[in-house]
């Protein structure tokens, strides 16, 4: 093996670091961003057919681009938030780009899922409609808005080794630089069994948290 | 307490325009519990939609509590609404939250202080009889624990109105007459007015004082319940009544007509109220030299007052039969030969 365990153990919490970061700065977007998609839609709460169409739009613009390449067109804007484009900071800008429309997408879904017919409840009480929002909506969607996370972190796991690739550092560079490029499969190995063993983790967490608060 | 002064809601399509309501006017009393009722699609759903506003008419007057709801700011309209409980078919309860939360809520989005939630909601509780299920979920009760759920959250902000969607159409008949007769208890202890919105001819005459009758979006008969089941003016009406009245014309009757003759009809007879009490055949067999054959009879209660449904057969000289009729009429019973039925 060409790398000692401490350089797997200093991977790893690149990794860690940028998928933490990442999601939480995509979840800063993506929420308000969901829940915009959804009440701004034709017949909800907040009907604005203008503003619909300008954030699905970009949403769409973002999610069709692959991430690898979303990675290298954004250099530039990467450089103005964090001063480089190399390195675990400069990798978490397109993460986030990447993952917050993503997360905005699964967060409009679980909360189109709420029934209609709690909202009309809400309003015939009389809630405003931040009250509707967070006193309704969010906590009848917190369950499967938390399964969406889940899905959103571990795409963001997947993320993260590619912006290794790029000089992001992390479990993915180490894969790449010394498993790949060095031809060292234990090193490859030790690197994939991480990850599985993260997603695995991850998705048991997300499950058993979402099964928690259903309560049902 | 809410007047309908020509509401019309036009829903708007690409490809059609569709009349829900079209020039609806409806005026109901203080203390009343007034039942609405429509085949599906008919507009009743959107008329009580209208009510507080979850749906604005395109155009006419909604007066609630001698206030223009259609004038008021959406702080004012808010306000309103704490006066305007709401209760629907499919409950539309927090999944998420307790039953103690769902009854707290209206009181939760006022802001009132804690220990004064906690009160009124026990209290609610314990009026609707699940005291005990304060800590349940909503998805651990039965349909009827549910809609209980429901009337004590309608109820929280003490309003002087409660709205019935269809609040009985997702339960079992049993409980059905379980949550009515609540419903009757709130309008009788709360002087709580009542909207009822209904496709169930039986939910009308179980506990309604007054009834509409919706189609098209059009009100096409309203009056109090006793007018309308009795002397249903309307076809759609008549086969509302038909539903829980019985008063068809069974086949075998229908059969007999085609032996009818001179010397030997049927009449239909209808008693009301009163009447309903008297013994009229016997008199008439007492009276007439004519025999009485009775084919066919129901007889119902609607709010307290009798009300029956005969057919009988006349058999004797078409003169004294003649005679037996006009006897009839001067008792004020209504009487009909029920041959133009045959038709």
């Amino acid at each position: 093996m060409l790398v000692e365990w401490p350089q797997i153990v200093e991977a790893l919490w690149e990794t860690l670091i940028m998928v933490s970061f990442s999601l939480l700065f995509s979840v800063v977007i993506g929420l308000p961003l969901g829940i915009l998609l959804v009440i701004t839609r034709k017949g909800h709460l907040l009907e604005n057919t203008f503003v619909f169409n300008v954030l699905n739009g970009i949403v769409n613009i973002f999610r069709s681009v692959p991430f690898i390449i979303l990675m290298v067109a954004v250099i530039p804007f990467t450089r103005l938030v964090v001063g480089t484009s190399i390195g675990t900071a400069a990798a978490i800008v397109p993460m986030v780009l990447y993952a917050g429309p993503y997360i905005a997408r699964l967060i409009e879904n679980s909360l189109l899922e709420v029934d209609p017919g709690v909202m009309e409840a809400a309003q015939a009480m009389g809630a405003t409609p931040r009250q509707i929002i967070t006193k309704f909506l969010i906590p009848e969607a917190l369950s499967s808005l938390l399964l969406g996370l889940t899905i959103a972190t571990i795409g963001l796991v997947g993320a993260s080794a590619m912006a290794g690739a790029v000089g992001g550092g992390g479990l993915g560079d180490l894969a790449i630089t010394f498993g790949y490029q060095r031809f060292d499969t234990i090193v490859l190995l030790i690197t994939v069994g991480i990850l599985i063993l993260m997603v695995q983790g991850l998705q048991s967490a997300g499950n058993i948290l979402s099964k928690k608060i259903r309560r049902r | 307490m809410i007047t309908f002064e020509n509401v019309t809601k036009v829903y708007q399509s690409p490809t059609a325009e569709v009349k829900a309501l079209d020039q609806v006017d409806l005026h109901i009393e203080k203390g009343e519990i007034y039942g609405v009722i429509g085949f599906s699609g008919a507009g009743k759903s959107s008329l009580i939609r209208c009510v507080n506003l979850l749906e604005r008419p395109t155009s006419g007057k909604v007066i609630v509590n001698s206030q223009d709801l259609l004038a008021l700011s959406p702080k004012e309209l808010r306000k309103a609404k704490s006066d305007i409980g709401m209760i629907f078919q499919h409950f539309n309860l927090l999944n998420s939250k307790t039953v103690f939360t769902n009854v707290a809520m209206p009181l939760l989005l006022a802001k009132k202080p804690k220990d004064e939630i906690k009160q009124r909601v026990q209290e609610l509780l314990d009026f609707v009889g699940l005291a005990d299920k304060a800590d349940s979920y909503p998805d651990q009760l039965s349909g009827g624990q549910k809609q209980r759920v429901g009337i004590a959250r309608a109820l929280a902000t003490q309003p002087s109105i409660l709205l019935c969607d269809e609040a009985t159409s997702a339960l079992d008949p049993e409980t059905t007459n379980a949550i009515l007769q609540l419903l009757k208890k709130i309008n009788e202890q709360y002087d709580i007015t009542i909207l009822i919105i209904t496709h169930e001819m039986s939910v009308i005459r179980e506990i309604c004082d007054k009834v509409a009758v919706i189609d098209h979006g059009k009100v096409v008969e309203a009056g109090t319940v006793f007018d309308v089941f009795s002397q249903p003016q309307t076809k759609v009406a008549r086969n509302f009544v038909k539903t829980v009245m019985h008063d068809d014309i069974p086949d075998s009757i229908y059969q007999l007509l085609e032996t009818q003759d001179e010397a030997n009809r049927i009449y239909r007879i209808v008693f009301v109220g009163e009447s309903a009490g008297a013994p009229l055949l016997s008199q008439i067999a007492k009276h007439y030299p004519v025999e009485i054959n009775v084919l066919f009879g129901s007889i119902t209660e609607l709010q307290g007052t009798p009300f029956g449904n005969l057919i009988v057969q006349f058999k004797g000289e078409d003169k004294e039969i003649q005679r037996v009729i006009m006897h009839i009429n001067q008792q004020k019973v209504a009487v009909k030969e029920v041959f133009e039925h045959v038709s």
